[in-house]
């Protein structure tokens, strides 16, 4: 009758897998090959392959222990100016949404905590609904509606032959979903791909999006590191706010402000009116409540204080350009090198098309492991390639190793 | 059902706009969600305009200025790591560093669990994401189970194990008639649970009631666990927080543990440390052996990828900085026994105070009972006429946060408790 205190109630519960992409750095931590390259998350690095605090940031930090604020609670939606900031990086401060009140915006644990917060209140008030994710996409955005209990399904993005996008499987994926679908579109600088639709082919989605009453649903997790400028990444977004659309926004301040480790982002929801926005923005509280109460203040902090102050912004903005040229400059020495190696006539132009931190290879699993085994180069086994996290120095090394790679493995 | 009435009524309206998308929302149904009944009385305080308002409505630490505290000891820490240069994500397990301290603070210092690495841990966002993470974890790996929760408890406690889809049960906690713990309903309950259930356990300082069992009563209640096998999962928030003294917190863990129980614990320095906003704290969950705490680790730290992928950098540096220095922890210590001494001494003052005006009620409960908060006894109606009348703002099931409590504010307080209760 007794159950006896000596076997543990979780006897039977298995190792996880390592996680695809933060496995990774795990992997590289432990491994002792001096020629060792980490390109597996994507976290911003220097010429000199170190982390990097921005000037801005540590300007902040330094007002902020100056003033010696407080550690109270934040408020369950998170840090007032910072929601206030980060909505006008997003949509513009002269947005009519924003004077109109109709954005929801919450503080969220960055983009992870911020989708999540998202997928709660989909399943809650649209339950059956369908996310479509882009094929592929971020390893973590299946889990996360996995988890939350979301439906999930694919449209067309990546064509391995043209290694650009399937723009006529995307349109026709998305138009062929059960209407009232949410779709998540990377706002820029693709997850994996680094291929981004142009102007034309977003004006084009958008319509398909509004013809099927689907909801758009942005993850915009590099605002800045695509072309540089933090306007102009945000210009998908903007084009969909202007068409007077209802969207789904969820923002990460991990790279373009380096605040990583901080878990600053936010969610927020453009409605088609205040009291709707206010509405939603009470029920996304009541989800993140049960989940950790509110959010940490730190991030926030920072970032309220950066976006704030006019001349920090400016540093930030110059900055940023600064991070998002090193990594084009990497990217040409990458092309140049494999152009010079490669006597294949392979055209690597891809690399140069492509957007934001990452690249594409194509390079196929058994080809990625090849990477990390031979060569000592960590990556996903998707053939992504985490472009910040390599330097000119680098880039002949690592051209070796693709061609090697490429060629000789299958 | 929510989708069909959002999308009629844009068919309806597609009309008006020929080429853009119709102004009527996907949201209809989205209701106004209800205010949170505890961090909603921060926000009507902070709304009333009275200079009489007084503030004993959240669990945070004020001085007896009745201003929030930053600890000197979190100063000098945030100097200290000021300019570090690290901002890259930490583990999905959080600082493995911060983690240790903090095991010893729950275990033991020299805990040979921790020593035989049979502990699976995770850094957690505060004593919430602990207790979410766990509960969603028992949801995965004991999907039968439920979860068996004090009356009454911290609010947001339904909350949690409801949105992690864990059924919930009571069990008897707190006798109104004594304003103490209902201790033989509470044994009965446990005892007619069915085998192997899981209860949620305050270990010391019990919010909102502030009534905890004895030692002896620990005892009795860890040696009916075992009979019937139950799983213990103590919440700690207060620790440090109920005596001024943490190891003596503590107590009813150690107790659980000796008797050679599987524990699991949510941990939090939002109170202890004042770290409120940063959101640090800790789950663990005692294992069998080092292979099978790597393997429950492992699962946590996949439940935590998809809510956040990793926690928050900057409260967790300050932790593992004040609790790796000798003489930082040291002053912590201190300043966590001052925090509860002056709460301790706001009892008295309370319930002298009340006694003085003559109320014929008793107060004794007020000195009895322990850690930041006081059951009361008062009824809704008695709360909303202390606020609507007096401008003081408590929860509506009567606790009152003794932090929030000054030499400056507690003779006004106990006048409008004594006037709201004189006809009771």
């Amino acid at each position: 009758m007794t159950v006896g205190v000596n076997v543990s109630r979780f006897e039977g519960i298995a190792m996880a897998p390592p996680d695809p992409i933060l496995g990774v750095s795990e992997a590289f931590r432990a491994d002792t090959n001096e020629k060792k390259l980490n390109l597996g998350v994507g976290a911003y690095r220097t010429e000199e392959l170190q982390p990097y605090v921005l000037k801005v940031v540590k300007k902040a930090e330094n007002l902020m222990l100056e003033r010696g604020e407080n550690k109270e609670y934040l408020p369950i939606e998170g840090l007032a100016a910072f929601n206030k900031a980060t909505a006008e990086l997003l949509l513009g401060a002269d947005n009519p949404v924003m004077k109109e009140g109709r954005i929801a915006t919450v503080q969220g644990l960055s983009g992870t905590g911020s989708l999540r917060l998202a997928s709660a209140l989909i399943e809650r008030y649209f339950p059956g609904a369908k996310v479509l994710i882009s094929s592929p996409t971020w390893g973590n955005h299946k889990n996360i509606f996995n988890d939350a209990r979301v439906p999930w399904s694919e449209y067309r993005y990546y064509d391995p032959k043209t290694v650009g996008l399937d723009f006529e499987g995307m349109v026709a994926d998305i138009k062929a979903a059960p209407e009232g679908s949410f779709i998540l579109l990377h706002g820029c600088a693709h997850n994996p791909t680094g291929i981004d639709p142009t102007p034309e082919q977003w004006e084009k989605i958008a319509d398909v999006i509004q013809e099927k009453n689907h909801i758009p649903f942005f993850d915009v997790a590099y605002q800045g590191f695509a072309s540089g400028s933090l306007d102009q990444d945000a210009a998908s977004v903007r084009l969909f706010a202007a068409r007077g659309m209802e969207i789904l926004v969820a923002q990460s301040y991990s790279k373009n402000l380096g605040l990583y480790a901080e878990r600053i982002g936010a969610i927020n929801v453009v409605c088609s009116s205040a009291d709707a926005a206010a509405r939603v923005k009470s029920q996304l509280k009541r989800l993140a409540r049960p989940m950790y109460s509110n959010p940490p203040v730190h991030g926030a902090r920072i970032v309220a204080n950066v976006v704030g102050d006019p001349a920090l912004f400016g540093e930030w903005k110059a900055e940023m350009e600064l991070m998002a040229g090193r990594i084009k400059n990497v990217r040409q020495k990458l092309y140049d090198s494999l152009m010079a190696k490669d006597k294949s006539g392979k055209d690597w132009s891809f690399i140069l098309k492509q957007i934001g931190m990452f690249s594409f290879t194509g390079l196929n699993k058994a080809q990625s492991e090849n990477m990390t085994n031979k060569w000592h180069v960590y990556m996903t086994k998707d053939g992504r390639i985490s472009l910040a996290g390599l330097s000119l120095a680098k880039c002949e090394y690592l051209a070796d190793a693709i061609i090697d790679s490429y060629h000789n493995v299958s | 059902m929510a989708m069909r009435t959002a999308i009629s009524s844009r068919i309806l309206s597609r009309a008006a706009l020929p080429g853009a998308r119709s102004m009527s929302s996907w949201w209809r149904s989205v209701e106004p969600a209800p205010k949170d009944p505890i961090l909603g009385v921060t926000e009507a305080f902070l709304a009333d305009p009275s200079p009489d308002k007084v503030n004993v409505g959240v669990g945070a630490y004020r001085d007896d200025n009745g201003k929030p505290v930053v600890l000197e000891c979190v100063r000098e820490a945030e100097r200290r790591i000021a300019g570090n240069l690290k901002m890259e994500y930490l583990p999905m397990g959080g600082s493995v560093n911060m983690v240790q301290e903090t095991l010893k603070l729950a275990y033991g210092e020299n805990s040979e669990f921790i020593k035989d690495k049979r502990i699976a841990a995770v850094q957690s966002l505060s004593g919430t994401g602990a207790c979410r993470l766990f509960a969603d974890f028992q949801k995965r790996f004991r999907p039968d189970s439920q979860i068996y929760i004090p009356v009454p408890t911290w609010a947001n406690h339904h909350n949690i194990w409801r949105d992690a889809q864990v059924p919930q049960r009571s069990y008897h906690y707190y006798l109104p008639e004594t304003r103490g713990l209902d201790f033989a309903a509470l044994m009965d309950d446990v005892k007619n649970a069915p085998d192997g259930s899981f209860f949620l356990l305050h270990a010391c300082a019990h919010n909102p009631t502030g009534v905890d069992p004895t030692e002896v009563q620990w005892r009795e209640i860890s040696y009916q666990f075992k009979v019937k096998g139950h799983f213990a999962f103590f919440d700690m928030a207060y620790q440090g927080f109920a005596s001024g003294d943490p190891e003596r917190d503590a107590k009813s863990i150690r107790i659980f543990l000796n008797d050679g129980h599987f524990i699991g614990i949510s941990q939090s320095y939002a109170k202890n440390m004042g770290l409120y906003g940063q959101r640090v704290g800790c789950l663990s969950v005692l294992c069998e052996d080092e292979k099978q705490a790597v393997a429950v680790k492992s699962q946590l730290q996949q439940l935590a990828r998809r809510m956040y992928s990793n926690p928050p950098l900057h409260g967790a540096l300050i932790v593992s900085t004040i609790l790796g220095d000798p003489d930082l922890k040291k002053l912590w210590l201190k300043e966590v026994k001052v925090m509860a001494d002056r709460i301790i001494g706001m009892r008295t003052a309370l319930r002298e105070s009340l006694e003085k005006r003559g109320s014929t009620l008793s107060w004794r409960h007020i000195t009895d009972q322990i850690g930041m908060f006081c059951y009361s006894g008062l009824t809704p109606e008695q709360v909303d006429r202390l606020t609507n009348e007096y401008h003081i703002y408590m929860t509506r099931n009567g606790r009152i946060s003794m932090a929030g409590v000054t030499t400056g504010n507690v003779g006004y307080l106990a006048n409008a408790i004594h006037e709201v209760t004189k006809s009771a």
